[in-house]
């Protein structure tokens, strides 16, 4: 670690400041994205009663017992959405649902983005054997299909959400691992990563302190576009049995929709609202991740 | 495509590129080779992994098998011995992979019929759906794609790139299912038009089963259209859109050629290039897309079965689903690389 004499203002407020104006300018980029600034604005208010559930339509909506109407009502003044096989209120199970088809997709995004930053930066840092091993199990991962490796990891594992996240996060991080790698290549070709190393810097500060930074835009922007994909991939491993049955999620509520038989009566309103949740919230984080991207893409990476 | 003509020019491409990968001779068969060596280490590592994957799962098979019933102790040892669980964990692997490599993936718990034969029955119904589907999203993913690119910003391209984004971003499964809801089943004055699911009604011979089968393939065929095509129009716009500042267009338009040649004779080949890729790794993803679809729509088919085999779970044919729709894949990509360097001669270095 590099000791720095203190001078006015100091190095670290400066470092603040330049950070400040960095996110300044990206926030006076991205506002000028049309379809990004929709997808927020939708992700906003998502959030926001994914957050405020418990008090909109409070935690005993999943409460098979004491389901306040007849099963499987149309909808109706007293149910907006109408009700499930049990007379539960569906509009409160969809938002309720929300909840955990976030939750899981960010975690799961978190897990994979995490996972392909740790690899790509290493394997772009120490080359030779250990990059090799590396690129040739990402490569392996990128050919296999993903959601079938995710689907087989789910069905030899219990079901819980852990479950999930886990399927999801170690069967998509390969295309981050290639992406980091890429940048951490371009950036360690840059002099002041030669400054570093001449000055004692270790491999642990180079990559913790000078490579990361630089790689962390691109990060934010495949993780905003794996969330999008996780959500999909969640509700599908839900719908096909394989997600926790004791939680209400999005996917979760189909299955249950198509178990109940809902497809062949005929009870469309079961069956929308759950899929245009995930549909607009997929989409939501998709347009983000562009929108993203093509702030940051003119020059990808570099920044300075 | 003249493939005698393409080691000569990477020949010629290597003697400028100073590097360390410069190998003598041509270049083709060596990356031929190197290409179906790393697809045979693919699939080798691929049913190593089959193997142990479904090695993690708790609890005993067997009981599995039995579905809780009241069963003799010497009846667990019977089933043991059937199904090869007695042997220790390194035997059972040799036996395995020995089985697997002659193309014998054991026998299913629930179906008490050898793996293969599932698959095998299966295979054509699957590659019917996939097959059609495939044609119809590629060229219909290539031709809006190309409109997009050429009149870029307009009305058609926001749609069409608007309209791409949300499908890709709708659960196929969930289409499926609103698709049998309003077209099966029918919504208020609107009749059923079409079968909610198989591949047949059953009685119908000759030309009449064949229109039979056409019927029941139309849901399920438009399902798979719609999820897939955005990613061909999304790729095949971009190409384009990369290839239209090239200075051999401008020349071909100061030639005087009209506007719709241009676009068909010059610029849309060579973007055409890097869609052909993706149209293989597409090929490949539309294997897992198929699983939900078939599921919707009870298709008789590999995704079909997939899903009936996972809910048991009957782990020898999901081991052997799992190794069909991996290997599906590699051998996907492995085509798109193969083909690629005879239609791009620079690719094979």
């Amino acid at each position: 670690m590099t000791t720095t004499t203190g001078t006015a203002p100091s190095p670290r407020a400066l470092a603040r400041q330049r950070r400040r104006a960095s996110v300044a300018r990206f926030w006076r980029q991205y506002r000028s994205e049309r379809a990004g600034l929709y997808g927020l604005t939708a992700l906003s208010l998502c959030a926001l009663l994914a957050l405020f559930a418990p008090l909109v339509v409070g935690s005993d909506v999943s409460s098979v017992t004491d389901a306040p109407g007849r099963p499987m009502q149309s909808p109706s003044a007293g149910f907006p959405l109408g009700t499930d096989q049990f007379g539960r209120d569906l509009l409160g199970l969809v938002i309720w649902g929300s909840r955990v088809s976030l939750l899981v997709g960010l975690l799961a995004a978190v897990l994979s983005v995490a996972i392909g930053t740790l690899i790509g930066v290493t394997a772009g840092h120490f080359k030779g054997w250990y990059a090799t091993v590396m690129m040739r199990i990402t490569d392996w991962f990128l050919v296999m299909p993903t959601l079938v490796l995710a689907i087989a990891l789910a069905t030899v594992m219990s079901r819980s959400l852990t479950t999930t996240v886990v399927a999801i996060g170690v069967t998509t991080w390969p295309t981050t691992a290639r992406l980091v790698r890429a940048q951490t290549l371009a950036v360690e070709t840059r002099p002041y990563i030669e400054r570093a190393k001449a000055l004692g810097g270790g491999h642990w500060h180079i990559m913790s302190r000078h490579v990361l930074p630089n790689v962390m835009p691109l990060v934010l922007a495949q993780t905003t576009l794996i969330i999008s994909s996780a959500i999909l991939a969640e509700a599908t491993l839900a719908f096909l049995g394989l997600g926790d049955p004791t939680v209400v999620s999005w996917g979760g509520l189909l299955q249950d929709a198509r178990e109940a038989g809902a497809v062949s009566a005929g009870d469309w309103w079961y069956l929308v609202p759950p899929g245009i949740a995930i549909a607009v919230v997929a989409l939501a984080f998709t347009l983000c991740g562009r929108a993203v991207e093509s702030v940051l893409n003119p020059r990808l990476g570099v920044s300075r | 495509m003249t493939a005698d003509a393409t080691p000569a020019l990477v020949e010629d491409k290597q003697q400028t590129a100073a590097g360390p990968r410069v190998r003598k001779g041509s270049a083709y068969p060596r990356y031929l080779a190197g290409k179906v060596a790393g697809a045979a280490v693919s699939l080798l590592a691929v049913l190593v992994t089959s193997f142990f994957l479904f090695r993690l799962i708790p609890g005993d098979p067997v009981k599995t098998m039995t579905g809780g019933r009241q069963v003799s102790a010497e009846q667990l040892a019977a089933y043991r011995e059937e199904f090869g669980l007695d042997l220790p964990l390194w035997r059972q692997f040799t036996d395995y992979c020995g089985k697997a490599l002659t193309g014998d993936f054991g026998t299913s718990y629930q179906f008490r019929a050898p793996v293969v034969d599932k698959i095998t029955e299966a295979l054509p119904n699957t590659l019917l759906l996939t097959g059609t589907a495939f044609v119809l999203y590629t060229v219909l993913g290539i031709f809006l794609g190309t409109r997009s690119a050429w009149r870029r910003g307009g009305l058609g391209d926001r749609f069409n790139t608007g309209l791409a984004l949300t499908l890709y971003s709708i659960p196929s499964f969930w289409l499926g299912l609103l698709l049998i809801i309003v077209l099966s089943v029918g919504i208020g004055p609107l009749p059923g038009m079409f079968p909610t699911g198989g591949m047949e009604s059953g009685g119908e011979e000759g030309f009449a089963y064949v229109l039979d089968v056409a019927h029941h393939l139309v849901l399920p065929v438009v399902t798979l259209v719609a999820v897939e095509y955005g990613q061909t129009l999304l790729v095949t716009r971009s190409a384009l859109l990369d290839e239209m500042g090239s200075d051999y267009l401008t020349t071909a338009r100061a030639k005087g050629l009209r506007d719709d040649l241009v676009r068909r004779r010059h610029a849309v080949p060579n973007a055409l290039l890097p869609t052909v890729t993706l149209i293989f790794i597409n090929l490949g993803r539309t294997v897992a897309g198929v699983i939900l679809v078939e599921t919707v729509f009870s298709w008789p088919g590999l995704g079909g079965l997939f899903y009936q085999a996972l809910s048991v779970p009957d782990l020898p044919l999901v081991q052997g689903l799992f190794f069909v729709f991996a290997a599906a894949v590699i051998l996907m990509n492995t085509l798109a690389d193969l083909v690629y360097p005879l239609l791009d001669p620079r690719v094979a270095r």
